[in-house]
């Protein structure tokens, strides 16, 4: 905390060339809307606002002249940050700048696709759905890091949530494939934790043998047992529940109100995690283990506890995840099904710099790639999907390079304690 | 904490005692410890793999509730002819053993490259990405040129190594320059990787005609690999001149760390970066170095996968689970070359074998359990505490970290 005061009084020669690169990124995303998609644009851009019964009036607008807004918008914002700077609120602003910078490209697709019209609530729903593994994913990897354990095994996490929750979901129904979920998760991460804190092996090299691990066993079973005994893999999914009064806001409703519990529990999970690490005594003590465990150990901290609790609770949260999967998606186990979504994560925890909200926000921005990936074929752009498809993991590579805002991790990330 | 700590605690510290980076990796141990710990973490990777088969047979867990008399004899007998059918597929015959060769060569190079990056105290997890990207340039220029063979294959693997030390030489440099972790950066080009060879698979340039699915041209017979067993006219045989460049490789990678300048500049910049930095070592190009090199020799391994592999094209996944596996390797060969090359030989043996043990008619295990028996080895060998605990072998190595945390 008082570092942070420290950093916004006296800025050092490399804050301020930060706060630079940061400018010109901004006023770089402005030149890029207005040469691309501002100049010579005369197409109309309708974007429809109705979805799952919930009307709500198109939106029907000349794309050219809201590029040119945005490019406006956009350059205000990059001189800004390049003269005077905008402190702490930094991160914000691109944020702020992001957006802008994707709904103009949005409105430069949808007015170029043969349509001319897309429906923005459907997309933005489809936005926060593809969001959930990476969000549990990434909390999980916060509740790890923040007591300095980092956790590469988030993916192994959820694709083994992810089985057990097909196999019990298909034996004993749909609740118990969430509660095997947790507990594959929190069994993988007790694995990890012995392996890391009582045996002190390197955590990477831990992370990297449960991800290996859990692909191969759960390859193995998937034709040694599903192949042969469908009925085991063969759960039913949760179906959305609409919140009353909530779901039937325009545009809102259908994309926040109107999903599976996962949503739900990942919006408590989101409160409930920034609460209890900024504001509760267990938060100020994980955290505490996490930048300087001699210190908290000096002061009564059980040093070991903490970091076997937080763990096993970061794995139960991707257990969860994982079990998204199954019984909230598909309802059967594939190979390999998670595909990369908990790197994915962990990239949205370096990028959300280990807090769960920013977190969350990298994980939409991320889920947002995958979401319109999947819609470049009917919007037409001529864009590659697998360039939206990187993007996550670039953007990452950016971040950890410090080129654009530093992601600082925990202090003791990474350290095995031994107590004296 | 545990019984086994307490006794490591307690020992005195040997005047020149090796870090837990040194132990892994094994950078400084000893020959017995080099060879028993591995030898018993294979073993026991074995015995668990063998326990995860017989309790995932439905029908003997079905047995051991009827007659469990039955039931130890049946699960013996379906323990000993899966491990019997992998043997036979990994040494049985002379096709077995080119397989076993042929999987080896791969992993061989792919291991290799994760090994020196232990070396030079780096984790580099992009193997995958590397392999991808080294791959693919083999193929490129594989199907493009219509050259004379004496130039078109070293091109064609000159091609790889170059696209795999690009890849590899990009974090080298991001760690070097701003100190952002190449654990983190390697993992996110992997997936990078993944995306841009799916994309360039489909490309029209590299498509094959009138296919919609993503798959490349095929390679000229002119930058093929040699089969070696060619002239005993078998198509079964498949083992190809890759395994010689990866033995070539290992070589070469042995004569660079222990006998070159700059491999020993290398191994200070793993032993102490700040010293070798003070010592007047240009640490950014060292580390840049070090990771094209490793690139390259990744980048090799995905040229074998396409220039010595029937059909001699690139589809997505080429490089399987290569990358990763390299990981393993690296750590059970201790980061020796020739450990390397060893270690290489017996994860081809097992993938080799794997394949008979998956096509048996009377196992049908399905090869995914290779995975488990090689991420059981990683764990093993990784925590030399916890091999030493179930087996009481004497512990000689203190304490320490390969990696540091991702800020550093």
């Amino acid at each position: 905390m008082t570092a942070a005061v420290v950093e916004r009084t006296v800025l050092t020669p490399a804050q301020i060339r930060r706060s630079k690169v940061l400018g010109i990124v901004e006023l770089a995303l402005a030149a890029f809307v207005l040469i691309v998609f501002a100049i010579g644009n005369d197409g109309i851009a309708t974007w429809r606002l109705s979805q799952g019964g919930v009307d709500a009036p198109d939106l029907r607008f000349f794309a050219g002249p809201f590029a040119y807004v945005s490019a406006f918008l956009l350059a205000l914002l990059g001189a800004r940050q390049v003269t005077k700077g905008f402190g702490g609120k930094a991160n914000l602003v691109l944020g702020i700048a992001f957006l802008i910078f994707i709904a103009a490209f949005m409105a430069w697709a949808t007015a170029q696709s043969p349509a001319g019209s897309f429906n923005m609530t459907s997309m933005l729903k489809l936005t926060v759905e593809r969001s959930v593994p990476i969000a549990f994913g990434a909390i999980s990897g916060v509740l790890c890091e923040r007591v300095a354990v980092i956790n590469i095994a988030i993916e192994g996490m959820l694709l083994g949530g992810a089985f057990m929750a097909a196999l019990a979901g298909s034996v004993f129904g749909n609740w118990w494939g969430i509660i095997a979920g947790l507990l594959t998760g929190g069994l993988l991460a007790w694995v990890l934790a012995v392996l890391t804190i009582r045996y002190r092996v390197d955590q990477i090299i831990a992370g990297v043998v449960i991800n290996i691990f859990v692909l191969g066993l759960t390859s193995f079973l998937t034709v040694r047992l599903f192949a042969e005994n469908p009925h085991l893999n063969d759960a039913d999914i949760f179906s959305a529940w609409d919140i009353p009064l909530l779901s039937t806001i325009p545009v809102l409703g259908p994309v926040l109100f109107s999903h599976t519990l996962f949503v739900y529990g990942l919006f408590i999970l989101i409160a409930a995690t920034t609460f209890g690490l900024f504001r509760t005594r267990w938060g100020l003590r994980a955290r505490a283990v996490g930048e300087h465990p001699k210190a908290a150990d000096t002061l009564g901290v059980n040093v070991f506890r903490t970091r076997y609790r937080n763990v096993i609770l970061g794995g139960m949260v991707a257990g969860f995840g994982g079990a998204w999967f199954v019984v909230g998606l598909v309802g059967r186990f594939d190979e390999n099904m998670t595909n990369g979504r908990g790197f994915i994560g962990l990239a949205a925890m370096i990028f959300g710099r280990w807090h769960p909200v920013g977190a969350m926000g990298a994980a939409l921005v991320f889920g947002f790639a995958d979401a319109i990936a999947g819609k470049l074929g009917i919007l037409q752009t001529g864009i590659p999907s697998q360039f939206l498809l990187m993007l996550p993991a670039l953007a990452t590579i950016v971040v950890v390079a410090g080129l654009v805002g530093k992601s600082r991790p925990p202090a003791a990330d990474g350290q095995p304690y031994i107590k004296e | 904490m545990s019984d086994t700590t307490k006794v490591e605690a307690s020992e005195p510290d040997a005047p020149d005692e090796p870090t837990l980076l040194e132990e892994i990796s094994g950078v400084g141990t000893n020959w017995r410890n080099a060879v028993l710990v591995p030898a018993l973490a294979i073993l026991t990777a074995l015995i668990i793999g063998a326990f995860i088969i017989a309790v995932s047979d439905v029908e003997l867990l079905r047995l051991w509730g009827e007659d469990p008399g039955l039931a130890i004899s049946e699960t013996w007998g379906v323990v000993s002819s899966a491990y019997a059918a992998l043997f036979r597929g990994a040494f049985g015959s002379l096709r077995a053993v080119s397989e076993t060769l042929t999987a080896a060569s791969p992993l061989i190079l792919a291991g290799l490259a994760v090994a020196i990056g232990f070396r030079a105290g780096l984790f580099n997890i992009g193997a995958q990405g590397q392999m991808l990207v080294g791959g693919m340039s083999a193929t490129i220029i594989g199907f493009a040129f219509d050259i004379p063979v004496i130039i078109h294959l070293p091109l064609a693997l000159l091609g790889a190594m170059i696209g795999g030390a690009v890849w590899g030489g990009i974090p080298g440099w991001l760690r070097a320059k701003t100190g952002a972790h190449e654990v983190i950066t390697t993992i996110m080009l992997n997936l990078v990787a993944v995306q841009l060879i799916d994309y360039m698979l489909t490309t029209e340039a590299i498509q094959r005609a009138g296919r919609d699915d993503p798959i490349s041209k095929t390679v000229q017979v002119s930058a093929r690999l040699p089969r070696l067993l060619g002239f005993l006219e078998r198509s079964d045989l498949r083992v190809h001149a890759g395994i010689i460049v990866a033995l070539l490789a290992a070589y070469a990678v042995y004569w660079l760390l222990f006998k070159s300048t700059i491999g020993y500049e290398f191994r200070a910049v793993g032993r102490n970066p700040d010293a070798a930095k003070y010592g007047g070592m240009n640490v950014v190009l060292l580390y840049v170095a070090v990771m094209a090199i490793a690139g390259a020799l990744a980048g090799l391994g995905g040229a074998n996968q396409i220039l010595g592999i029937p059909e001699y094209r690139a589809a997505p996944g080429f490089a399987g689970s290569i990358g990763f596996d390299a990981i393993a390797l690296a750590l059970l060969g201790r980061s020796h070359p020739l450990g390397v090359v060893l270690a290489g030989i017996l994860f081809g043996a097992l993938q080799a074998g794997g394949q008979q043990m998956q096509a048996s008619a009377t196992t049908s295990i399905p090869i995914d359990i290779i995975l488990v028996v090689q991420a059981l080895v990683i764990a093993f060998i990784a925590a030399p505490a916890l091999i030493r605990a179930i087996y009481r072998v004497r512990a000689e190595g203190g304490t320490g970290q390969l990696t540091q945390g991702w800020g550093s």
